[in-house]
């Protein structure tokens, strides 16, 4: 493993390194910002991370755009890159906006209903509203709070 | 129906069965709010359904024997198209889904009424088709990358429906929230895994995927894949430590909703995680039974017990039922990981027949808080004598829950001791019979609090409407009529054991 | 934003411009890279743009909420009705070569122009209809006190 650990492995890998450091960004922000909307762009940056994944992927060194030409006289001397991660990252990228409008979406509601978008705020919210239920109800295990 | 051309052999309808499954409610779902008719929505919703039933029915039949049918969707062949494949696994699954919320339907309809505001009919209809489509779509497609895409519909639309139910809690939105942040976070783990695998092998098809996985072995690149596929799905599946979104969703969800997605959301998962495990990777890849022994097994039984402790302590009885269905995923992960036919068949049979208890329990309590204006358990307090009829399907529900002979249940939890034992793991034939004297525990006070106790003195519940008490009779009557003619769900899920079991080799 | 006579006079001449490139990058979208899901951004950048220099109100007078959401469903329907035409052709679902059987490739070339029409409509639609649905909430802080 050492003997293998070079120079050209580091930036032949440069890609994945660039994916690694992204996703641990993007989870670390998703896991440890309490700010709702700052969470969701952490969750954008760990998708991003992915997409270059698989972008970079399709890529064929020395490979053009897979466009056929307008005359459609295909040379085989030319190489083209791989076209098929990229297709599967567009609806990949059109999901991840469906998500991220959707989490701000529901962001402007939690706002409006607890009047915060700080998560310990809105657990203490949420602890009262357990903590009422639980002097009306009974004492109750478990929960989110 | 179709003319002959010179190219092509012209196919009749019931060769487009698959893509019929998921496409009428999918072409519904739009319709819907384009015709933006609150009088006309249930009826298109609740006729696509029907439609995609009497669809995955026909399906069913004809492939109950072994075998599959294949689809090429726009004409593209395998492994280059995408492929929609029908074997009895997937028959199965849509067979549930679809009768499921065929059945759910006619109950959402004053349930809805009383919990959402009318503005957001249409639009709710159409996230519930959206929702139907999503799941359907994974389980009948044989396209790993579509497998992700059907999955994010049916998630997004199921984060809308969850968040329907802030007009009761408001505690819906942050569930909702939750629920978002883990289930993006499970499914681009399941995107890394598969461009992980396609690294490896250059395909997407499932079948060729498992051809190639056989050829070349394991090696770094197909076991990073295998575990971001496994934590992917194990956070839809809602395996033990990964269940966190769950009880929230489930309790603050409006009642139609949640007894839908209990029945299959899931179940649905499970189906995904199955067909990951056993066809796509080879159950012979060393990797993969390590994990099954030392991770799934393990956790499983594990949420057997604590969920099952948890929900004992419940004063809510609609979190106590989202406990509980933590607990019952638990069953199914452990026929999976005994990782032999009767072990699977119990996973598969456990699968519809909780789908089936899950609905009657959830549709019951949703009745219950229509009536009562709450699931706590003082609200319903009495409710045995208030609203007979409510009450006994939710006692039968509970009895199937347990696992009682004569119920559904019981025929799963039945084939999971039979599994354990082949195996000779006869302590975890113990486990299982234990585990489930704590849902007697749980059961039982829900049969308490509904007949022994009287009822507040607030409460002026009358029976609920019929167009809720018949599904939830019919379920509750399907959980004893599944337990007494165990020989469908018996054939059925063998042959899914089987298909499921025989690897690469079940895909051709 | 009254005050701004240089983004208003800008916006104005932008906005047909960047109307007419949507629809070049939708309809040479089989030639060129481009497409349904490009043109639908772009083609919605236009009505956003408006909104933000001339108000939302304004706005949604030319391109009416439930107009919108009209033509979000209305898209995937023609996607979706593609497929179902040439299922009722006797062909597979989403199967072009349906519309044309003596030149399936002929057949591509129309189905991909109308799937791709109904991406852009439903693509626009839901920009549009996301673009409204946060701007309409009412602001916290008034547009004066910035």
């Amino acid at each position: 493993m050492n003997g293998e650990f070079t120079w050209d492995f580091i930036v032949g890998h440069m890609n994945y390194w660039l994916f690694i450091v992204l996703m641990m960004t993007g989870l670390y922000i998703v896991v440890a910002k309490g700010n709702l909307v700052k969470k969701i762009v952490g969750l954008n940056i760990f998708q991003t991370s992915v997409f270059m994944l698989y972008i970079s992927m399709g890529k064929v060194t020395g490979g053009t755009a897979p466009i056929f030409p307008a005359d459609m006289i295909i040379d085989p001397d030319v190489v083209y890159s791989n076209p098929l991660p990229h297709v599967l990252i567009l609806t990949a990228i059109v999901v991840g906006i469906a998500t991220t409008s959707l989490g701000l979406a529901l962001i402007v509601r939690i706002r409006e209903e607890f009047g915060t978008i700080e998560e310990h705020e809105i657990l203490e919210i949420e602890k009262a509203i357990a903590a009422a239920e639980n002097k009306l109800h009974g004492e109750a295990m478990g929960g989110r709070a | 129906m179709a003319t002959e051309t010179t190219h092509h052999v012209a196919m009749t309808l019931s060769d487009h069965l698959p893509v019929l499954a998921i496409l009428v409610p999918f072409v519904a779902a739009p319709l819907c709010v384009l015709l933006g008719s609150r009088s006309l929505t249930w009826p298109i919703t609740f006729l696509a359904s029907a439609a995609s039933f009497v669809t995955s029915f026909l399906l069913l039949l004809s492939v109950i024997d072994g075998g599959f049918i294949s689809y090429h969707i726009g004409g593209w062949a395998p492994p280059l198209g995408i492929e929609y494949r029908v074997d009895a696994a997937n028959a199965f699954v849509l067979f549930l889904v679809t009768g499921i919320s065929t059945i759910v339907l006619p109950y959402a309809r004053e349930s809805v009424k009383s919990e959402i505001p009318e503005r957001h009919h249409t639009l709710f209809y159409a996230c519930f088709l959206l929702c139907l489509t999503g799941l359907l779509g994974v389980a009948v497609t044989g396209d790993a990358f579509n497998v992700f895409v059907f999955l994010e519909i049916s998630s997004l639309s199921t984060y809308v429906l969850i968040a329907q139910g802030s007009y009761r809690d408001r505690r819906a939105l942050t569930a909702a929230y939750d629920y978002l942040i883990m289930g993006t976070i499970g499914a681009t783990f399941f995107v890394i895994g598969l461009g992980m695998l396609y690294m490896a092998t250059g395909t997407l098809n499932m079948a060729d995927l498992a051809d190639r996985i056989a050829d070349q072995g394991a090696n770094r690149t197909v076991r990073a894949a295998f575990a971001f596929i496994v934590v992917g799905i194990g956070l839809k599946v809602a395996i033990y430590p990964l269940h966190l979104w769950l009880p929230n969703a489930y309790t603050y969800a409006p009642s139609a909703v949640t007894a839908f997605l209990a029945a299959t959301a899931t179940k649905v998962a499970v189906y995904v995680l199955m067909r990951f495990l056993f066809s796509v990777f080879q159950p012979s890849f060393l990797f993969e039974v390590n994990t099954l022994e030392f991770m799934i097994i393990p956790f499983a039984i594990l949420a057997m017990f604590a969920a099952s402790f948890i929900a004992i302590f419940q004063t809510d009885l609609k979190r106590l039922l989202a406990y509980s269905s933590i607990a019952q995923i638990g069953y199914m992960l452990l026929g999976i990981g005994l990782l032999n036919e009767s072990g699977v068949a119990a996973a598969v049979a456990h699968l519809f027949n909780h789908g089936i208890t899950k609905a009657v329990l959830f549709m019951g309590v949703g009745a219950l808080v229509l009536r009562s204006g709450g699931s706590f358990f003082d609200r319903i307090e009495g409710m045995g004598k208030l609203m007979p009829w409510t009450s006994a399907a939710i006692v039968i529900g509970g009895l199937s829950l347990i696992g009682v002979p004569g119920t559904a249940g019981f025929l799963s939890k039945w084939l999971l001791v039979q599994g354990a034992l082949e195996k000779g793991w006869w302590p975890i034939a113990i486990l299982v019979v234990l585990s489930s004297l704590l849902a007697v525990i749980y059961v039982w006070r829900i049969v308490e609090a509904m007949y022994l106790r009287s009822p507040a003195s607030d409460i002026e519940a009358k029976e609920a409407p019929l167009s809720m008490l018949v599904p939830i009779w019919i379920m509750a009557i399907a959980c004893i009529y599944f337990g007494f003619a165990t020989d469908i769900t018996l054939t059925a899920s063998h042959t899914a054991a089987q298909g499921l079991l025989a690897g690469p080799v079940g895909l051709h | 934003m009254r005050h701004h006579l240089i983004l208003r006079v800008v916006t104005k001449l932008l906005v047909g411009t960047i109307i007419l490139f949507a629809f070049y990058v939708q309809f040479h979208g089989d030639f060129s890279p481009g497409g349904g899901f490009q043109a639908g951004v772009i083609m919605a950048v236009a009505f956003i743009l408006y909104g933000v220099v001339f108000s939302l109100r304004k706005a949604q007078k030319v391109f009416p909420p439930w107009l919108v959401h009209k033509l979000v469903a209305l898209g995937v329907l023609i996607y979706a009705g593609t497929g179902i035409v040439s299922l009722f052709l006797g062909y597979e679902y989403l199967d072009y070569g349906a519309f044309s059987p003596h030149h399936p490739e002929h057949g591509q070339h129309y189905g991909i122009l109308i799937v791709e029409l109904g991406v852009g409509i439903t693509v626009t639609g839901v920009m549009v209809a996301v673009y409204y649905a946060f701007a309409a909430r009412p602001p916290r802080i008034s547009d004066e006190e910035w």
